[in-house]
């Protein structure tokens, strides 16, 4: 438990003139990068809307022509978009972890962070949706899903699971961002007119009574164990798309743990990468501190092991065997045609990043924070490495086909397409952090022992 | 939907001919065809009709019309199958000599051009030092099917028959099924006509094509999964598959199993006796998918083994 990361004297021992100036500190720190937006914030969305709206045009073209325009065929039947799918939602799950799993036991020093990681999961699950129906050949059906849907397939299992998901990760994100909301409803009066009515409609009224603190809380902790089971299910559930089916390398029992273990780690490593961007770009250091970053690191090195015990169950028992089919694509993957992105990935997204993250000089935020970059794009590639090649390695030989069909690599389209999914994520986190404290202000104070009814309180203020 | 089916008037191979409606008076008579040749220039493409009382007589294709013969099978129907048949396939490995007749008689009933094969021909080699044969695969119509199980919108399904077909106006585009299925037996229709073959009487017009129902469709709708329907819109005319009829060395049989009976046109067997006698399997049967295809090994082959001379399918 690391209180008052940022005070040189507990608060509870400052004069009632400190403690109001402290708390108006943190206020006004928090509320900055809402009231100011630099050149830099506004190149950045810029660019990121750029990218995006690339993407929406290849999009179009592919509603026009059909699939056709990407790499995909017969036998790369699935391609770049499924395994964006499951990258994001892998990262989505960092919002269960870091939000619930470390509340419930009582870990305090992620308090300040929660939020970040909320936003993250919610983006990254609102586009996660999004990418599965750029891969339906025909979504202008996508009600059938509805209208005839089958409980025994898997993908409706999808859709239920991803879409309460979301719910419950919005509910999760905005139940504890009610007092950040009325904070900026009483202060940022310089806003437009729309943006005020926003924050009005949005606050629901709070004014801090000890009644809607309780409230409050109460259902945070229900959520809080929620979407523990709800977490643990998307991405299982995402795994069994593949676990399912018979083919050689997705045709195992290992494959949800797996990919569960996977998500924690590209998501914590993410969550890193977000709070440095926040902490340079919204001059948080104070609240952001080292002590976050090394905590952090540790919890990474902790889920990098994980990960690697679950990869040693996915590849190392089958390579025991040699296995017919399978046996062939783990040579394609250990020593073949990608062995090459299978062991960076491997490598430069686990390995080392675990042993590196042991010193405690590389868990200082920018070190830790170019670690966590190369875990995050290992990660995208190993979602490649999962689909792909096993999808070019069937039971039956691939013969009689253009050479296209043999072999599978995105074409611009499908890379513009994700790359305005990943765009999109960012737009939404950026758009979100302008628009609303990305630092729980509450949820800080409260680590630092301060009473939550003071905080609301016109006359303590 | 009900009504749309019964209003079907698609019928997917060839044109069949009716008289034109004025003929109803001359029923009985006999084509008059001075009747109208004055009316109607010539088309100069003769078709043979046969009279009602049984006269053989040629009339000139422009003084008919066209109908599209009806299909009564609504979507119910095709759902259920055709009852008290099981239908199965027999193929013997060992008259195989890689003709690709199969495949080419498939593309044509099915309007379909290369490279979307139906029915596929692959060299196997089962082991390095074993001696490799050729093998033709078309969907296996499994009766624990990987595919109709994933399904999220119930638009590919196993019937009664032993039949899986794909309704591709229900099918959603999401390709789990050829993901699912160990066999890639399913192809994917990428783009608009994807594989049709562009010089098909059978392109009919945009009317016909959109009242397809499930046996008879076209599959060929953009964004949906196709795949061999064994043939049940001409089984329910009593007739075999063309990949059967075509091959010129007799390899594939077909039946019903309820009747345990295969033919290839020429030769009717029992068909447990033929899996029995002549030891017949099926393809990664540890799969356990239980196929509804058998293959009798290639043991006393009618033809040597010859490597491919040409590549198929080389461009899209």
């Amino acid at each position: 438990m690391i209180p008052n990361a940022h005070l040189e004297t507990a608060y509870h021992e400052l004069s009632e003139e400190e403690k109001i100036a402290h708390r108006a500190e943190l206020r006004d720190v928090v509320m900055k990068p809402l009231r100011h937006t630099g050149w830099l914030g506004k190149a950045w969305i810029g660019f990121l809307l750029v990218v995006f709206l690339i993407g929406c045009y290849a999009y179009y073209l592919q509603l026009k022509n059909g699939l056709k325009v990407t790499a995909m065929r017969d036998y790369a039947s699935w391609g770049l978009y499924i395994s964006n799918f499951i990258f994001f939602v892998a990262i989505s799950l960092v919002g269960a972890l870091i939000s619930s799993v470390l509340r419930l036991t009582n870990f305090d020093w992620y308090r300040p962070i929660t939020r970040i990681a909320e936003i993250i999961a919610v983006s990254a699950i609102i586009f996660a949706g999004l990418i599965i129906i750029v891969d339906m050949g025909r979504p202008d059906r996508v009600l059938n899903l509805f209208t005839h849907g089958r409980i025994q397939s898997p993908i409706v299992w999808d859709v239920i699971v991803v879409s309460t998901y979301l719910v419950t990760s919005l509910l999760f994100l905005y139940f504890p961002l009610l007092p950040g909301i009325a904070l900026c409803r009483d202060y940022l009066t310089e806003k437009p007119k729309w943006q005020r009515w926003l924050y009005k409609v949005l606050a629901l009224g709070w004014n801090g009574s000890h009644r809607q603190w309780q409230i409050m809380k109460k259902s945070i902790a229900i959520i809080c164990v929620l979407i523990i089971p709800l977490a643990i299910s998307i991405h299982t559930v995402t795994a069994w798309l593949f676990a399912t089916t018979l083919r050689p390398g997705w045709d195992s029992t290992n494959f949800g743990p797996y990919f569960v273990a996977g998500a924690f780690q590209a998501g914590t490593a993410c969550v890193i990468i977000a709070m440095f961007v926040f902490r340079k770009a919204y001059n948080l250091q104070k609240y952001l501190t080292e002590v976050h970053f090394n905590q952090m690191g540790k919890l990474l090195v902790f889920l990098c092991l994980i990960y690697a015990y679950f990869n040693l169950n996915e590849y190392l028992v089958p390579a025991y065997k040699m296995r017919g089919a399978e046996g062939k694509l783990l040579n394609d993957l250990f020593t073949g045609h990608y062995a090459p992105l299978y062991w960076s990935v491997q490598i430069f997204g686990m390995a080392l990043p675990a042993l590196l993250l042991l010193w405690k000089k590389a868990r200082k935020p920018l070190p830790i924070a170019i670690i966590a970059l190369f875990v995050v794009v290992a990660a995208w590639f190993k979602r490649y490495l999962i689909v792909t090649p096993i999808m070019l390695h069937p039971y039956t030989p691939i013969q009689d086909v253009p050479s296209n069909w043999a072999v599978y690599f995105p074409t611009w389209i499908e890379i513009s397409i994700v790359s305005a999914s990943l765009a999109g994520v960012l737009l939404i986190i950026t758009i979100f952090s302008k628009l609303f404290p990305i630092i729980s202000v509450w949820e800080t104070l409260e680590n630092e022992g301060i009473e939550l009814e003071e905080l609301d309180n016109p006359e303590k203020k | 939907m009900e009504k749309k089916h019964s209003e079907d008037t698609q019928r997917r191979k060839f044109l069949k001919f009716g008289l034109l409606a004025g003929g109803a008076a001359l029923a009985g008579l006999g084509i008059q065809k001075k009747l109208y040749a004055d009316s109607l220039p010539d088309s100069g493409v003769k078709v043979k009709l046969m009279t009602a009382d049984g006269k053989l007589v040629e009339v000139d294709s422009a003084h008919m019309t066209h109908h599209i013969a009806e299909s009564t099978i609504s979507n119910a129907q095709a759902r259920i199958g055709i009852e008290g048949k099981k239908l199965i396939m027999v193929i013997d490995l060992a008259r195989c000599a890689n003709a690709r007749k199969c495949v080419e008689g498939c593309q044509k009933m099915h309007n379909k051009r290369a490279p979307v094969e139906w029915i596929k021909v692959k060299k196997m080699q089962d082991a390095d030092d074993t001696a490799p044969y050729w093998m033709a695969q078309p969907c296996f119509h499994c009766d624990n099917p990987p595919c109709t199980k994933v399904c999220p919108v119930d638009a590919t399904f196993k019937r009664q028959d032993g039949v899986v077909l794909i309704d591709n106006e229900r099918c959603i585009g999401c390709r789990f099924c050829m993901a699912a299925c160990p066999y890639n037996a399913r192809t994917f229709n990428w783009g608009d006509k994807w594989g049709v073959a562009k010089d098909s009487a059978v392109s009919c017009s945009p009317s016909a094509m959109a009242n397809t129902s499930i046996e008879t469709s076209m599959q060929d709708k953009m964004g949906t999964v196709s795949k061999c329907d064994f043939c049940v819109d001409m089984v329910r005319e009593s007739k075999l598959p063309d990949c059967v009829t075509n091959c010129p060395n007799g390899t594939l049989f077909f039946g019903d199993a309820n009747e345990d009976i295969v033919t290839n046109g020429e030769e009717t067997f029992r068909l447990s006796e033929l899996i029995k006698d002549r030891a017949g399997y099926r393809y990664l049967e540890e799969l356990g998918t239980e196929p509804r295809v058998y293959y009798l090994p290639a043991v006393e082959r009618n033809f040597p083994f010859e490597d491919d001379k040409e590549k198929h399918n080389t461009t899209e």
